[in-house]
């Protein structure tokens, strides 16, 4: 096999980031919903609402540490793998990686200090105010990272001198035409995943059994809330495709297999985008759709991927991508309303086959979220900033053997540290609600501080 | 070009790095000393560091933001030559980052394991990070004098880490932990010392930029009040360290106090020494900096940002004042 320095580089970009990703995904959603938690508890002063902030706080905990060391791994990883990128669009990237760090790194972690392990040290207002400082800085913090990655898919306010950018517009670079509907798409679907965790793990507690008069509660919240984004989620991402479709046609076509610029295309549900042939074998067709889906038209003129041959991404992971998260989408949609219907509707408490079904679904989140990402970053290939600069000229020149080693020891790392993740909360989930309960109902102060109950 | 902004930059980086050491030490070193300690022990230890140690970590992060915004040149440079230390700082940073968190939760007899591994990270980051402070001084050098060099640094800064760690608990701890901790203090600071006094010894021999700037006359007698006062200090703590009495009084911290400024003390001759030069011999801060308008927008972020990230850190570390004990009653 040939172990390419330049595969490796950028696989290894690719495993470190997909790693980081599932734990902002988790904590950006699960920082409001336990602010929303704290809320109600001050609200009602339903005790419930307190045993709910404290069993999902510690899960919280466990997601930020890693989302935060995965994370300082990445900030290093600009300079290791990609030095020739910060030497020519530093001058744009570095502010705005360093307006995360300013704006959203500290607020977060230094608050998150207080949300854990202050709850006794400060008021209750105080507390409601870490909490809220918590989340708006993990909001933050996707608010300049989406922005600087939307602007290496749809650049603008920009000067090129040798090569070089140079800041043209602040506001055009940081306000560039896709990062609105990257960051809102982000977002909800970090309220998605985390919204699937809390609905799915309550569902496990009440198969198990261990269950108290929280977890419905929880589940219910969880559910409310994916019913609202779900659809969202799906406006969202439609009128993300349509942007996405002025800018980067070649990144849709990918997406819909389609080959040759025409009108009237069919919409390909399933098929096998092969590049040797260009063609997709085996597709499942509608007609007319597709057409109508871009141009609001069922005889307007879809690009497809002949128009750019060199120029256009591995077509087959971009078309799978696609289709594997807007099925989670649709998977999503379906239990969600298929939950409330039962719970809001009907009053009742939710059968064992729609536990079944959320449980299996507690992660669906990460399925969707990576695949959206694959879209999204596999897409713009060859591109590194769309259109300007290629991936393949701004890596640094390690030699196999020591990125095949790094590499190697990142995978074991993330692999070992994905097994204790899920493993440890599997653990917590199983102890009995009221164990826990009775811990906090007496009082009984933690016997450390590095143990949030 | 506006001329002072790479060198407000290059300040604002040496300045989040001190602290980084100063803050993260602590931290790093009480995970070194973490298997010297009893159960019990261990639980206070790590409440000890519980609110801080995240926050700690984004000094570094910033520092490193900070290179690579205004010195996007040199960051490529270093980062991509640093390559293998830089991945072996992470990984230690991760293990421990999660240590932390999984030992309070997993079962109970996985504990040790995670203390182990809390330790284990610990270690391999800071020794880590001393080898790469090693390199950067020689100029990004190789060859084995070089890496001697780096080596003997390597070995330096967890020495004082851990005296660092130990001076936090004092601050943090009571009774038989604190006892402890004075022990761990008394023997590290000798070694460390000495390692010290060999790194300054060893550091003009393996740069001849360094070498120049210390002993061009008259110049290098604005240097001069840099050994003299950490000699001074470095004596005052040796004293305080084994006469405990000033220890046990409630000045306890003046151990930590006194450790920060011999590191300000350090990253002072630091910058006399490597200034203007960006990497040493190589480059100097104009010649890598960004542009103009880029330095500007984060200057004035900065500029604002920065005095409130230490207001807020400095209000966070009130409210988690006190023995790590009593941490959560009040
Ligand atoms: C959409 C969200 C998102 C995306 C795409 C990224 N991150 Fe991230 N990152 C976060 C959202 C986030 C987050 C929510 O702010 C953190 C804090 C805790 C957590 O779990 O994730 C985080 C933590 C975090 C930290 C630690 C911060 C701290 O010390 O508190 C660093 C240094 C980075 N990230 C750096 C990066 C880099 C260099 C990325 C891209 C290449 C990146 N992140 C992608
Ligand atoms: C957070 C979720 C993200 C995921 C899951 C993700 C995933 C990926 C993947 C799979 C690749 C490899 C593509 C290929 O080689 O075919 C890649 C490349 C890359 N991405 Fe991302 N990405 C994410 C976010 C970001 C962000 C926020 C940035 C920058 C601000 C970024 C910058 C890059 C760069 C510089 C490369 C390297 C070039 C390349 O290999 O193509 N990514 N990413
Ligand atoms: C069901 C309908 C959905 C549609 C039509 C849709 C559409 C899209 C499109 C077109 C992209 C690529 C944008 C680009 O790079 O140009 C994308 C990316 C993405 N999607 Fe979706 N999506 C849907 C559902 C979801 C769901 C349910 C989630 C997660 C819970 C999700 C998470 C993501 C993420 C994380 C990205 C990458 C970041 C970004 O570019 O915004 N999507 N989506």
């Amino acid at each position: 096999m040939d172990l390419d320095p330049f595969v490796l580089a950028r696989a290894q970009f690719a495993a470190n980031i997909s790693f980081h990703i599932l734990f902002p995904s988790i904590t950006i959603g699960l920082g409001w919903i336990l602010l929303f938690f704290r809320i109600r508890y001050t609200l009602t002063r339903d005790q419930n609402w307190e045993y709910a902030y404290y069993f999902w706080v510690k899960i919280f905990a466990l997601s930020f540490a890693i989302g935060v060391v995965s994370g300082i791994t990445m900030s290093f990883q600009f300079g290791t793998n990609w030095p020739g990128f910060m030497d020519r669009a530093g001058n744009i990237a570095g502010p705005l990686l360093g307006y995360e760090v300013l704006t959203a790194f500290f607020l977060e972690a230094t608050f998150l200090g207080v949300m854990l392990f202050g709850k006794q040290r400060v008021s209750n207002r105080m507390h409601l105010i870490a909490c809220a400082l918590a989340a708006f800085g993990t909001t933050l913090s996707a608010f300049w990272i989406l922005s600087l990655n939307s602007w290496m898919q749809t650049p603008q306010g920009y000067v090129l001198e040798d090569g070089v950018f140079q800041v043209g517009s602040w506001l055009e670079i940081i306000f560039n035409p896709s990062f609105p509907f990257r960051l809102t798409h982000m977002l909800i679907a970090s309220l998605l995943t985390a919204s699937f965790l809390v609905i799915g793990i309550s569902a496990w507690r009440m198969r198990r059994e261990v269950d108290g008069p929280a977890t419905l509660k929880v589940f219910k919240a969880g559910i409310a809330i994916a019913m609202i984004l779900t659809p969202l989620q799906i406006v969202v991402g439609d009128l993300h495709g349509i942007n996405t479709l002025e800018h980067q046609p070649a990144k849709i076509a990918a997406i819909e297999g389609v080959w040759d610029t025409d009108s009237a295309v069919p919409f390909t549900l399933f098929g096998l985008p092969d590049e040797e042939t260009r063609s997709t074998r085996f597709a499942v067709e509608i007609p007319f759709v597709l057409s109508l889906l871009l141009t609001h038209d069922p005889n307007g003129v879809v690009q497809g991927l002949n128009d750019f041959v060199g120029e256009h991404p591995p077509v087959a992971p971009v078309f799978w991508a696609f289709r594997i998260m807007v099925g989670t989408g649709m998977l999503m949609l379906l239990v969600s309303w298929w939950g409330g219907w039962q719970v809001f509707r009907r009053k009742q408490k939710p059968g064992p086959w729609l536990l079944r079904a959320t449980s299996v679904m507690a992660f669906s989140g990460w399925v969707a979220v990576l695949a959206g990402w694959y879209v999204t970053e596999i897409g713009r290939q060859p591109w590194l900033v769309y259109g300007l600069m290629r991936t393949e000229e701004v890596v640094a020149d390690h030699g196999p053997g020591v990125m095949l080693t790094s590499f190697s020891a990142y995978m074991t790392l993330y692999v070992l540290v994905l097994l204790a993740y899920i493993a440890t909360v599997r653990y917590m989930a199983t102890k009995p609600a009221a164990s826990l309960e009775a811990a906090i109902r007496e009082q009984k102060p933690p016997k450390i501080a590095g143990e949030p109950l | 070009m506006e001329v002072w902004l790479p060198v407000f930059f290059a300040f604002a980086m040496g300045l989040a790095l001190l602290i980084y050491v100063v803050l993260d030490g602590y931290d790093l070193g009480i995970g070194i000393l973490l298997p010297l300690a009893n159960d019990e022990q261990q639980d206070t230890m790590i409440a000890a560091i519980g609110p801080f140690w995240d926050a700690n970590e984004t000094w570094i992060v910033l520092g490193i933001g900070i290179l690579l915004i205004a010195f996007p040149l040199a960051h490529g440079i270093i980062l991509s030559t640093m390559y293998i230390p830089v991945t072996i700082m992470l990984i230690g940073l991760v293990m421990r980052g999660i240590a932390f968190d999984f030992r309070s939760k997993a079962v109970s007899h996985h504990k040790q394991m995670w203390n182990y591994i809390f330790f284990a990270g610990s270690l391999i980051s800071s020794i880590a990070q001393g080898w790469m402070l090693g390199i950067y001084i020689t100029g990004l050098g190789s060859g084995w004098i070089n890496y001697l060099f780096s080596g003997l640094i390597a070995i330096t800064l967890p020495a004082l880490y851990i005296l660092l760690g130990s001076a936090w608990l004092l601050i943090k701890t009571e009774h038989e932990l604190f006892d402890k901790a004075i022990g761990w203090a008394q023997k590290s600071i000798l070694p460390m010392g000495f390692a010290l006094l060999l790194v300054s010894i060893a550091t003009p021999l393996v740069s001849s930029t360094i070498a120049d700037k210390w002993f061009s006359f008259p110049d290098s007698l604005w240097l001069l009040p840099i050994p003299v006062l950490s000699t001074g200090i470095y004596l005052g703590l040796l004293w305080l360290v084994y006469d405990t009495r000033v220890l046990r009084s409630p000045r306890e911290w003046l151990l930590y106090a006194g450790l920060i400024a011999l590191c300000v003390l350090a990253a002072a001759g630091l910058a006399y020494s490597i200034l203007p030069d960006i990497i040493i011999g190589r480059m100097n801060i104009w010649e890598s900096a960004a542009s103009t308008p880029s330095l500007l927008f984060t200057f004035w972020g900065t500029a604002v940002v920065l005095p409130s990230i230490l207001m807020y850190t400095f209000f966070v570390y009130r409210i988690f004042r006190g023995k790590a004990t009593t941490l959560n009653y009040d």
